[in-house]
């Protein structure tokens, strides 16, 4: 019975009236709360590091207890920079997905309504996503790359083709996959803001960086050549690669730069829904 | 106070809403009655700036929604639909609605409590029962402890022990001179809580009143049972205009139009026994449709039916 009074009695409580105001910073703290507390976002971000430290270093141990088998120019071109940041290949998956989930999670739970009545201009709420996404994925990204950088190239090392941090373009490049993966972040809720929809969002987001690459294989070789370097996946990829297997490349800033291009056309267009669309 | 200003909203071809225009005085309990797609949710969403109006405003406080500083200590919502990310704790998504606006932490716990959800603040909302995600979205509501409160179907789906307590609490947040907005598909709910009423039906204001008006008017209206043996002669003796007189025995005669006074009255004139004379109650459903009998374009079948729908019982 006691239990049934006290909720059947509600006190409206008189508390000092609260007089906070909606700001970019209280934005971000909520976005950040958001994103902390869902069990799904952590599972995906453990992942990603996971992925993104652990893969390279699994790929080094099997080229490095193969060595023997590789061919002399095989040899000659291993790259233990590129090894030690090859996890992106399967740790981008689960960034680009969570960045999509970021903003078709609101929307398909409804929770998008609650976010939207609480900072009614909107786009607030969508600069917070990205920063906080981003910042996340950058810190993250930056030192999964720093730890496998280091763990590879000891274990390289039984073979003599270490690296040093100090080589030329090592430092670019461990930092360039966490940029690589940071745009990725924000290309995908650029993606998510857009579509509204995760099953769509996630496809189309496979589909760009994954598909059309394939595609684009398949046309008359002179016509790949033209469009591959531009496509989203090997433009943003050049600030993650020390060397280049394939001569078809963009230099190395000019593809990050269209990359961060293609992430700008898909928030700026997550924007313009968010303003003009019903939630 | 809120006010609707002649308000449009289409989807594509379909009008949800048709030039509606009505105020949310401040300090009253207001009803929102219409049946379910009346475009009493679509109203509630053009107030809170989720879905933009295709023509015509609507404000809070003299203000557009979007252009509150801190819409939560100005305006407090429950939608309809669900609105929380199944996946988060209660109190998690409570902190993070707060801290937009800067709420503290204890502001959180206060309204948890306050809704009796401190046992399960902790667990994913997914798990949650209706009526425990209702008490969410109230709690959400409160954060801000803002002065007027929107409510969409807040009994909806609950049980005897739900309703109960959402009516508790809207007396008293009523009694503390909150405003509060409140839709619901049922008339005899409306009844025990509104005390001003704004009815709509297919996207139009059908009335703009009180509830103790619409009752007196019903009252009115209402019609005298009487058993006679010499039903053929009080007939004739009652005959009139704006006098109905129907029968469903051979001895009982329903009129309306006239009260129980006249009916004994010109009973006794002209010598005629009554067995009984029973003055009907008012019923809400006898108020419905006198309020709205008037909207032609409601006169037909689908008419009854929603009228049908608006004064079923609370459950």
């Amino acid at each position: 019975m006691t239990a049934l009074a006290e909720t059947t009695t509600p006190q409206p409580a008189r508390v000092p009236a609260p007089t906070g105001r909606v700001t970019l910073p209280h934005v971000l703290r909520s976005e950040w709360t958001k994103l902390w507390s869902l069990r799904s976002t952590r599972w995906t971000l453990l992942v990603s590091v996971l992925a993104q430290a652990g893969l390279s270093v699994l790929v080094a141990a099997i080229q490095m207890s193969r060595w023997n088998q590789l061919g002399p120019g095989e040899r000659l071109h291993y790259d233990s920079i590129n090894t030690a940041v090859g996890g992106y290949h399967l740790a981008q998956l689960a960034i680009g997905v969570l960045g999509v989930l970021i903003i078709t999670g609101e929307y398909s739970t409804g929770m998008i309504r609650s976010s939207l009545m609480a900072v009614p201009r909107r786009l607030p709420v969508l600069w917070a996503k990205i920063a906080v996404y981003a910042a996340v994925t950058f810190v993250l990204m930056l030192v999964s790359a720093l730890v496998s950088f280091f763990i590879v190239q000891g274990i390289v090392s039984s073979h003599h083709v270490q690296h040093s941090l100090g080589d030329p373009g090592a430092l670019r490049t461990v930092i360039g996959v966490a940029l690589f993966q940071t745009v990725l972040a924000v290309l995908c809720i650029g993606l998510g803001g857009i579509l509204r929809n995760t099953a769509g969002g996630i496809a189309t987001f496979v589909a760009l960086l994954f598909v059309l690459p394939g595609i684009s294989a398949i046309l008359p070789a002179s016509v790949n050549n033209a469009v591959s370097p531009y496509l989203p996946l090997n433009a943003g990829t050049t600030v993650a690669s020390h060397t280049f297997d394939n001569p078809n490349h963009l230099a190395v800033w000019t593809g990050f730069a269209l990359f961060c291009g293609y992430a700008l056309v898909a928030v700026v267009g997550a924007a313009i829904s968010m303003r003009r669309r019903d939630a | 106070m809120i006010e609707i200003e002649h308000v449009t909203k289409r989807y594509g071809e379909k009008v949800a809403v048709q030039d509606l225009t009505f105020t949310v005085k401040p300090g009253i309990v207001t009803g929102f009655l219409g049946p379910n797609g009346a475009g009493k949710s679509t109203t509630m969403r053009v107030i809170l700036g989720l879905d933009r109006p295709t023509s015509g405003t609507a404000t809070v406080n003299g203000r557009a929604y979007e252009d509150l500083p801190a819409p939560l200590h100005e305006i407090g919502a429950l939608l309809e639909a669900r609105a929380i990310h199944t996946g988060r704790s209660a109190y998690n998504h409570l902190l993070a609605m707060a801290q937009t606006h800067g709420i503290s932490r204890r502001r959180v716990d206060e309204v948890i409590e306050l809704v009796g959800l401190s046992e399960v603040a902790r667990k994913r909302v997914g798990g949650f029962s209706l009526g425990m995600g209702q008490r969410l979205g109230i709690a959400a509501a409160l954060l801000g402890d803002p002065a007027i409160l929107i409510l969409d179907e807040p009994a909806n789906g609950l049980d005897p022990e739900g309703i109960r307590w959402i009516r508790n609490l809207l007396k008293n947040l009523a009694a503390e001179g909150r405003t509060v907005f409140l839709s619901s598909h049922l008339m005899a709910e409306m009844a025990q809580t509104a005390d001003h009423l704004i009815v709509i039906g297919r996207g139009k204001l059908i009335a703009d009143t009180t509830v103790a008006d619409i009752v007196a008017q019903a009252s009115h209206d209402a019609a005298v049972i009487v058993r006679t043996p010499q039903a053929g002669e009080l007939r004739d003796a009652l005959a009139g205009e704006n006098v109905t007189i129907t029968s469903s025995e051979r001895e009982v005669l329903e009129i309306t139009g006239l009260t129980s006074a006249e009916v004994g009255t010109a009973a006794a004139r002209h010598g005629i026994v009554l067995h009984e004379l029973i003055p009907q109650k008012a019923s809400l459903e006898q108020a419905f449709m006198n309020l709205t009998g008037g909207t032609v374009e409601y006169h037909a079948g689908m008419f009854e039916e929603q009228a049908a729908e608006l004064i079923g019982e609370p459950a």
